[in-house]
């Protein structure tokens, strides 16, 4: 494989690894249940909703906003700043992790709050502000999890699905010397909820993602299950909010739209147990922060407008596709190697790893963790067509390379089978010519080894050998002609 | 009634491993009063090089489909459904200009078999016994290019419950992947296997005694690995089980 073969870890960069070849059985079980409880609350949610019309809607909003980007943004910006926010332009990750730092370092601030955000995985502000001296705790419980861990999350909306009970329960007996029981679910949380607590309150900086911001009035929405979000956004005398440009949406029609589909399409569920909505910072008197602060990621964002992947910007990141995802299911989020996985991770990690350069694709491989069964798509909420970029992105990975043997061999199967007569041929060899060599191989039909290009088929699964007799042939033996 | 003139697209796959589907797959619409053609100059559709993503040599196979099809009449029927899904989703993108319109007429010609039979033929049952004593357990696995792709999942329930001397049961998680996906079995096989296994260890716990598909990349997948695996589970090709006289 090509492409993705360097691990760059550290502020500014995706990660990227090689992805899996095989399944992990250390996480599978783990994955099938929260996949299975997944099926059966969208099962649910659409039974409670018109789900494809719901759909449409969603698409069209995300549409309308990644059409119309440079205006939407250009109206958020002036509304955030009218409601006494500010706004920072990251072109780049490097950019953004710095942009956080500066805010950081002005503020004084040595402590900080971080809520759950794929956005500062993508740009890795976690280590961006460990390297500025910057003490910054994530403060969602999985993602809490997952730091103590000194582990990476696996799922967009659900970071520690690949861990069981039992391996938190080790953690925190470790962490506090204090025995847990992994039964005993609401101590595992009393105790993240204590240790936390006191890090709110010690924070000087709140810093998360959004979920989206709404243009018109300037708004970040931001939805959470636990409530820390609403501690990290008012608590700290400062918020920093960071997002992928992709994010704004025109007006709150939209929001209200989204902010139930969201929910829909990751729980089941058409709310969120809670909505955060920031509009600039505190008012005289007001509870909340004394700064706001926006950065605005593009990050190989705007390189994807118009092109044939522009879809891919409609992503909500609910992490739907990623539990409807057969594959996601065999190799976990961590099988894929980027912090963006299952099948969106794999369309827009080589998008966005160029960062607006076209002549580079890295992680490459990641388009060939599929099976294009198109369960991604069906479950997708913005209806965002992952099978056919995937099917496009495995070309221009491929045109990347274009010395690899699978080329030649693709190259000169098409020659062969391009005509009738060779294509004919090929039958003819493999089912009768061929044939001395296989039968000591095969047994009803079937044999146990398959030479190249079959050879990794008879790995795990018995083949089946060509008949001596196609269709074709039975065909003009019995009408004639053809 | 004058019989209906239909065209078979009999695909790479059945032709090469599983001639007897296409056999049958005749048999069966001429039972229903269809005329079979059968275009000599057909070869592959083109999708193992369009999803390894060699969209130039998926193109020059594909001309084949559309110069042995253009010229003929009538529905184009397929025992197949990921090659049907290849020629109506993929074709019409695939081409540009003049072949751009031909491909689009083609696509719109062109059915999977149980879609075909029930749509086009108005038959909700065609028949059919599974040999044998008492009721055979059998599991539909709906091929996902029929089932996302091309939105079909009643249309083979419906021929399936026509048949005798089996029941239907329902495995969990059935709406997964069987883990084929074409080139993906031989270049990702570790993850390949593990999707089969959880295919074949739901059906068994269903009480399955056969599997049941109308895609014959499925079906080579999952015996290859029942076989293997020394499993009791038998796998047919649905139009194995319409033979009126069970002769599976």
């Amino acid at each position: 494989m090509t492409g993705a073969s360097e691990r760059e870890l550290g502020p500014g960069r995706l990660v990227i690894e090689p992805p899996r070849r095989g399944p992990d059985p250390a996480v599978t079980p783990n994955l099938h249940r929260a996949a299975g409880n997944w099926a059966t609350h969208r099962a649910d949610a659409r039974r409670r909703v018109e789900w494809e019309q719901w759909r449409e809607r969603a698409r069209d909003i995300r549409s309308d906003a990644v059409r119309n980007l440079p205006e939407l943004l250009e109206m958020l910006e002036a509304r955030v700043i009218a409601a006494g926010g500010q706004v920072h332009h990251a072109r780049n990750a490097e950019q953004a992790c710095a942009d956080v730092v500066r805010i950081c370092r002005d503020a004084g601030a040595t402590r900080a709050v971080k809520g759950k955000s794929m956005t500062g995985e993508e740009i890795g502000l976690g280590p961006a502000l460990a390297l500025a001296g910057i003490d910054a705790v994530e403060t969602d419980l999985g993602e809490y999890i997952v730091q103590a861990i000194g582990d990476r999350p696996s799922h967009i909306v659900a970071p520690a699905v690949h861990l069981s009970a039992a391996q938190v329960a080790d953690l925190f007996t470790r962490e506090s010397g204090r025995r847990f029981d992994p039964d005993d679910t609401a101590a595992l949380v009393e105790y993240a909820r204590g240790v936390l607590r006191a890090r709110f309150l010690a924070a000087d900086v709140g810093i998360t993602g959004i979920n989206l911001a709404v243009a018109e009035t300037g708004t970040l929405a931001i939805v959470e299950s636990e409530g820390n979000i609403r501690l990290t956004t008012s608590l700290p005398r400062v918020h920093i909010a960071v997002m992928g440009i992709e994010k704004v949406i025109r007006d709150w029609s939209g929001a209200a739209h989204l902010l139930q589909m969201l929910p829909l399409a990751a729980h089941g569920t058409p709310a969120a147990a809670s909505t955060s909505f920031i509009t600039g910072p505190a008012r005289d008197g007001d509870d909340g922060p004394e700064e706001v602060h926006l950065v605005l990621l593009d990050g190989g964002r705007s390189a994807i407008r118009g092109t044939p992947f522009e879809e891919a910007l409609h992503c909500i990141r609910c992490g739907a596709c990623l539990y409807a995802c057969p594959v996601y299911r065999q190799v976990g989020g961590h099988g894929y190697g980027s912090t963006y996985s299952g099948p969106i991770g794999a369309v827009i990690t080589p998008l966005l790893a160029r960062d607006g350069d076209a002549a580079e694709l890295r992680g490459s491989s990641l388009p060939g963790l599929s099976t294009l069964c198109g369960a991604c798509v069906e479950a997708c909420p913005v209806k965002i067509p992952l099978d056919d970029q995937l099917v496009m992105l495995r070309h221009l990975t491929h045109q990347r390379d274009p010395a690899r043997a699978e080329a030649a061999l693709f190259a000169a199967w098409a020659r062969l089978w391009s005509r009738p007569a060779s294509y004919r041929a090929t039958a003819a060899t493999a089912g009768r010519a061929l044939r001395p060599l296989w039968s000591a191989l095969a047994r009803d039909g079937w044999q146990r080894r398959a030479p190249f290009p079959f050879s990794g088929w008879t790995e795990g699964r018995d083949a089946r050998a060509p008949d001596p007799e196609p269709f074709h042939l039975r065909w003009r033996r019995v009408r004639g002609g053809g | 009634m004058p019989a209906r003139r239909v065209q078979l697209f009999v695909t790479c796959l059945v032709d090469l491993l599983y001639p007897a589907v296409g056999e049958r797959t005749v048999a069966l619409l001429e039972r229903l009063g269809c005329e079979v053609g059968f275009p000599g100059s057909q070869t592959c559709c083109g999708q193992p090089a369009l999803s390894s993503g060699y969209p130039d040599e998926a193109l020059k196979v594909a001309d084949r489909f559309l110069d042995a099809f253009a010229d003929t009449e009538g529905p184009i029927v397929a025992p197949f459904g990921s090659c049907v899904h290849m020629v109506r989703h993929h074709y019409p993108r695939l081409y540009d200009g003049e072949r751009a319109a031909i491909a689009a007429r083609l696509a719109a010609r062109t059915y999977e078999l149980p879609s075909f039979i029930v749509g086009e033929l108005g038959r909700q049952t065609v028949g059919g016994r599974y040999p044998g004593p008492g009721l055979t357990a059998v599991a539909y696995h709906h091929e996902c290019h029929m089932r996302y792709g091309l939105g079909v999942t009643d249309a083979p329930m419906s021929l399936l419950r026509g048949v005798t001397g089996c029941r239907i049961v329902e495995p969990a998680r059935g709406e997964l992947c069987c883990g084929f996906g074409g080139t993906f079995s031989l270049k990702l096989g570790e993850i390949s296997v593990a999707m089969a296994d959880e295919k074949l260890d739901t059906a068994l716990e269903a009480g399955a005694q056969a599997i049941v598909s109308t895609d014959v990349g499925c079906l080579m997948h999952l015996e290859g690995r029942a076989r293997r695996r020394g499993l009791q589970l038998r796998v047919h090709h649905l139009v194995d089980l319409l033979e009126p006289d069970g002769a599976l």
